[in-house]
């Protein structure tokens, strides 16, 4: 992803009623509307602080951002992000055995919780994670005894006396180094990574398989969750997304193309077939389609940050799961229920398969996921409300509060309203993450990342 | 009917979707590979309910002949016949169905050098037939002829033939 930033900082304006209003604070990306393939976004991750937020792209690369630390205490200014470190993390490789080439798309990138002065985050491709410590240098050695500054070799022969050399400062230069290749674990294509809360291990997900791993140890693995079929012709789901209990060492959840999620819980057997709760809503059969299996197919899983609930995202909804009932969620939203009706078209135009990611805020009363027309949909759990947003470079001057929009859904089309046919379903934002302490948010649409904060008085 | 109209067209994106999911970079994703065959699974099902009402309420279609599901490995056969699409479109949903246990790459079986007739399990009506809505015909097997590793035929049948086969990477 280039780095053209597009700086415009959000200033706090009174609102209406009570309600949170988001204000544009920055867009980073290529403005032009040609997009390059390799910089189309794939995976938006804030650290555990939020001090930090990584994007990684198809081209393989990944990009931080630091919050700008003179800002955190200015209220209006606290959002802006500057570019960190970019660094190339996987390249496309060739499988000679099967012919197959496999993609540097970055799926996903999760942070580790800060041990010392350096962050780690893992970033995987299809077939290979990695573990990338990213450290700073602001010193420099100077005054070495056998070399010049330049580093030509002085002449022995003007060496008269020893002197120690000192430490001087110098610009600040960020540094990314693998530390760690995990690989040659998946057979299929790996959708999920997942830090564990012991800090040791983490988990990798492909279409059949979850796989157990020490940080440390790249060259084994443990299966922890296999569901291939002994005879691939009776396959009918595939895991879909896989993460930890944020607080439970022992407890994970996957979920399914059948739109099924099953917690397991590491403690009952080595390999854990047999989950521990099966999460799964009845359907509804008035909805039956050609498509009903695609569309309930879960694409991202999330728990929340108490540890209490699980979110799920299909194609057309948001679905929040209590861990305590199994069968059925505690609380359904439609993102776009208006394309029920559209579902043939978006089977046509490939569509109905992109799989849209979710998140929780900072204390689990918001939920936030994206939709068309760089569109991405708030949920309000604690007051029941809901709202739709734009990332777009025509709202995206300094100043701006983002004006809620609305999808028409027959009858009269009302002034501001967008009619469902006009919706481009081109511009689909899929990834976005939550700060997770503050109302600050990135959205990343196909080539760009928008930063918001909420508007403060 | 509009039903059964419905039902093949979105067989027929269905199918030129597996054909193009099998020049994808990066190989071919089984998730989608699954999604594509339920569709297509419906819109089969879908699709013989319809004719079966059809054919109930006296439509002029002829009438099918039983598919023998038997698991006796068997030849595909495979007749011009001019009717039946919807043998058809169910023998390409049966195909990618049959080639789903060669993708079982990491076993010790060696299902790269299975003879073709182990790969179909599944007999084809006779009265199957290129439908119109498909690129080509195929040719018609004599009884103990091979078809080299289902590799030529309609596309329809080698894409199906190839999804879950090359799927795993």
């Amino acid at each position: 992803m280039q780095c053209g930033i597009s700086a415009g900082k959000g200033i706090q304006l009174e609102g209406p009623g009570g309600d949170m209003q988001w204000c544009f604070s920055q867009v980073k990306g290529a403005i032009d509307d040609d997009v390059a393939e390799a910089d189309i976004i794939s995976t938006v991750e804030f650290n555990h602080t939020g001090e930090l937020l990584a994007t990684g792209d198809k081209g393989g690369r990944v990009v931080i951002f630091q919050q700008e630390v003179e800002n955190k205490n200015l209220p209006q200014f606290r959002s802006e992000y500057n570019v960190y470190s970019t660094f190339q993390s996987h390249e496309p490789e060739f499988d000679y055995l099967k012919s197959l080439e496999i993609e540097e798309k970055i799926n996903k990138i999760r942070w580790l919780p800060q041990k010392n002065a350096a962050q780690f985050l893992l970033s995987t491709n299809d077939k290979t994670i990695k573990l990338w410590k990213i450290s700073e240098r602001d010193k420099r050695p100077e005054g070495y005894n056998l070399k010049e500054e330049d580093g030509r070799y002085r002449d022995r022969n003007t060496i008269t006396a020893l002197r120690v050399p000192v430490l001087i400062p110098m610009d600040l230069m960020v540094e990314a180094s693998p530390r760690r290749v995990f690989a040659n674990a998946h057979t299929y294509h790996i959708n999920s990574v997942s830090v564990n809360s012991d800090n040791e291990t983490y988990l990798s997900a492909d279409d059949l398989r979850v796989n157990l791993w020490n940080l440390e140890i790249t060259d084994r693995s443990f299966n922890i969750v296999d569901i291939k079929p002994a005879n691939m012709e009776e396959l009918t789901e595939v895991i879909t997304a896989a993460e930890f209990h944020p607080h439970q060492c022992n407890t994970f959840v996957y979920s399914s193309s059948k739109g099924t999620i099953r917690l397991c819980d590491m403690r009952v057997s080595a390999l854990c077939d047999k989950h521990s709760k099966l999460f799964e809503e009845p359907e509804n059969p008035s909805n039956r389609s050609f498509f009903s299996e695609i569309i309930s197919s879960i694409s991202d899983v999330k728990f929340s940050h108490n540890g209490r609930y699980i979110m799920t995202r299909d194609y057309l909804s948001v679905k929040i799961w209590d861990l305590n009932m199994e069968n059925r969620p505690v609380e359904t939203y439609q993102v776009h229920e208006y394309l029920r009706s559209k579902l043939c078209s978006l089977y046509e135009n490939d569509c109905i398969f992109d799989k849209f990611e979710c998140c929780w805020n900072g204390n689990d009363s918001v939920v936030m996921t994206g939709s068309y027309n760089n569109f991405f949909r708030m949920f309000d759990r604690g007051q029941r409300r809901d709202a739709t947003l734009e990332a777009s470079r025509e709202n995206s001057k300094p100043l701006q509060v983002l004006k809620p929009r609305k999808v028409c859904t027959g009858g009269k089309r009302k002034k501001d309203e967008i009619s469902v046919d006009s919706l481009d379903f081109n511009k689909k934002i899929l990834h976005t993450a939550w700060h997770p302490q503050d109302n600050i948010i990135a959205v990343a649409t196909i080539n760009n990342l928008y930063i918001f904060q909420d508007k403060v008085n | 009917m509009e039903v059964n109209i419905e039902a093949r067209r979105i067989l027929a994106v269905s199918i030129s979707k597996l054909y193009a999911s099998r020049t994808q970079r990066g190989g071919l994703r089984l998730h989608r590979s699954l999604l594509l065959s339920l569709v297509m699974k419906s819109a089969r099902d879908i699709y013989h309910s319809s004719r079966e009402s059809e054919a109930l309420s006296g439509a002029q279609s002829t009438p099918e002949e039983p598919m023998d599901t038997s698991s006796t490995p068997e030849l595909p056969e495979r007749q011009p016949a001019p009717l039946s699409e919807k043998n058809s479109s169910e023998t390409a949903v049966e195909e990618s169905d049959n080639k789903v246990e060669d993708y079982d790459l990491d076993t010790t079986e060696d299902k790269e050098n299975l003879s073709p007739a182990r790969q179909s399990r599944k007999r084809r009506g006779k009265a199957s037939a290129a439908p119109d809505f498909l690129p080509n015909k195929r040719a018609r097997l004599e009884p103990g002829e091979e078809r080299e590793g289902d590799k030529i035929g309609p596309c329809w049948t080698v894409l199906s033939g190839g999804i879950f086969n090359s799927v795993s990477t």
